[in-house]
């Protein structure tokens, strides 16, 4: 068993009286590939977002290398750089060119110079294809484009695990296959990765382990063969009966 | 017609005799209009960022209640210096500074006192444009920044005041047009600006409604020529409406699985954006 990055212990969240996770067990270990599957509503962006500490959870720890991030006094901007995430609305700054958006995180927040900056931005730029355009804004490119460079800016910081939101729901199709392929690229390479997505071909073929979710909860978790070949429970089952006839 | 021509006559009479002191006049609006919108700017992106930062439940208390009292000075600040005329703002400050402290402490200078007024006097609206500005820009913006790892300082810095700054750059304008304008109430503590010339040179020549001509035209010449300047500082500010692909690195386009666009425009064109 390789090392274990993140370990999540009876995480709970409710947003009033409303409960969106409850007590979550999960953890993701170096190399793995995790797809997080359910419906809309189910709590899988919410438990994402509560490991980036972009919603703060109601109950529970959450432990990156056996240290709590929940705790109070912990350095949350500094654990942040080093868990990247990428947005269903990629989420790129308006204000800055494409080059500018994957530079500033490791000038600001890394204090890298000018120039080592510039060529790590260059380097991501290029793995996900988007070297050309480092000089348009993001509002002159397209959203399968925008979600490429928001992949690169995330990947620019290095970080130890990259958490993806929903990365293809905002995206046509075709935009869908660009963004699929550089991930796919990215798993080939060994990245630890956590995936919400409703790409079941994705969760399928490519994660290394499925974790289902249902109103809150984690009902099954384990590879993929297994979830999709001989899922346990009917929620499952249910669940996957939308996506393929059996 | 023969009103218009002495008008006339006596405008040229005035501008012969006295032209270096309206032009000092307005330079001396200018300069302190100017200086205090910069200054007032200041302080409301201050206040804007010192109001907008987060609180969460789980912070240790000192912090909340720290918070909660800078709210509330600033709060007060804002409510004092709007809801009172700048006029009254400046005789209290000229002549409540002595008078609160026994003559211990005088204004070193008329301009000091004017500038102090104008300046925080333009930062109470600023504080509420500026906050305005914050709330304008899109919280992915700032979800984005976080989850790169940046503080608030930086969030704010790096990308949300630049686009708060683009939506709020109107208000500035109008912010900077009404300080040319409303210095003038200064000639109360007895800032000599384009105003206060006027009543000077009156004084001494008694031709009132000409010069007050003088004024009219000197100041619309002051706002219309801030209004074309804060025009292009938007233009500039939004960028071009085209960009360039990197093509002279020529590997660029052997690698990833970029697909050009298939006509010599850019891509933009294409979507109409």
């Amino acid at each position: 068993m390789s090392e274990q990055i993140l370990s999540i212990n009876h995480l709970s969240k409710s947003f009033g009286k409303n409960v969106v996770l409850k007590d979550i067990d999960f953890s993701v270990s170096r190399g793995d590939v995790t797809s997080i599957i359910g419906a809309s509503g189910s709590g899988k962006s919410t438990l994402l977002r509560c490991i980036n500490l972009l919603e703060t959870p109601t109950a529970g720890q959450i432990l990156f290398h056996e240290e709590d991030i929940t705790r109070r006094g912990y350095n949350v901007p500094a654990y942040r750089a080093k868990v990247g995430m990428v947005f269903q609305n990629f989420n790129l700054f308006n204000n800055m060119t494409v080059l500018d958006n994957c530079m500033v995180g490791l000038i600001r927040v890394m204090h890298k110079d000018r120039e080592t900056a510039e060529q790590t931005a260059r380097f991501y730029l290029d793995k996900v294809g988007m070297l050309p355009y480092i000089h348009a804004k993001p509002r002159q490119i397209s959203g399968g484009q925008k979600q490429r460079v928001a992949i690169a800016r995330a990947l620019a910081m290095e970080p130890e695990v990259l958490l993806f939101d929903e990365p293809t729901s905002a995206l046509d199709p075709q935009m869908v296959g660009e963004v699929l392929d550089v991930m796919k690229t990215l798993v080939k390479e060994g990245l630890t990765m956590l995936v919400v997505t409703h790409e079941m071909a994705f969760a399928r073929d490519v994660s290394s382990r499925t974790v289902f979710m249902k109103d809150g909860v984690i009902w099954e978790d384990g590879a993929p063969e297994q979830i999709f070949g001989t899922p346990e429970r009917p929620e499952t089952k249910e669940f996957l009966s939308r996506f393929f006839d059996r | 017609m023969s009103n218009l021509a002495q008008l006339g006559s006596d405008i040229v009479k005035l501008w012969n005799n006295y032209a270096s002191v309206y032009l000092t006049g307005m330079w001396k609006t200018v300069s302190l209009a100017v200086i205090c919108t910069l200054v007032g700017c200041l302080i409301g992106f201050l206040c804007g960022v010192l109001q907008t930062i987060p609180v969460a439940k789980k912070d240790n208390p000192l912090k909340k209640g720290l918070l909660g009292v800078l709210r509330g000075i600033i709060r007060a600040y804002v409510e004092v210096f709007r809801g009172t005329p700048m006029i009254l703002q400046a005789v209290f400050v000229y002549y409540g500074l002595p008078y609160f402290t026994n003559n211990a402490v005088q204004w070193k200078s008329v301009w000091l006192a004017a500038f102090v007024v104008v300046a925080v006097n333009t930062g109470a609206y600023m504080a509420e444009t500026v906050r305005g500005g914050i709330l304008s820009v899109d919280p992915g913006q700032t979800e984005g920044a976080k989850a790169i790892g940046m503080t608030h300082w930086q969030t704010m810095t790096s990308v949300i005041l630049p686009q708060a700054l683009r939506s709020i750059l109107p208000q500035i304008g109008n912010n900077f047009i009404i300080n040319l304008k409303d210095t003038s109430v200064m000639f109360i503590i007895g800032y000599t600006d384009f105003f206060a010339t006027h009543k000077a040179v009156v004084g001494a020549t008694f031709l009132y409604f000409p010069s007050a001509t003088i004024e009219m035209a000197g100041y619309l010449f002051m706002t219309l020529v801030s209004s074309i300047l804060l025009r292009w500082w938007e233009k500039r500010m939004d960028g071009d409406a085209s960009y360039d692909l990197a093509t002279t690195d020529t590997l660029a386009h052997t690698s990833g699985m970029v697909r050009f666009p298939k006509s010599s425009g850019d891509a933009a064109d294409e979507r109409g954006r």
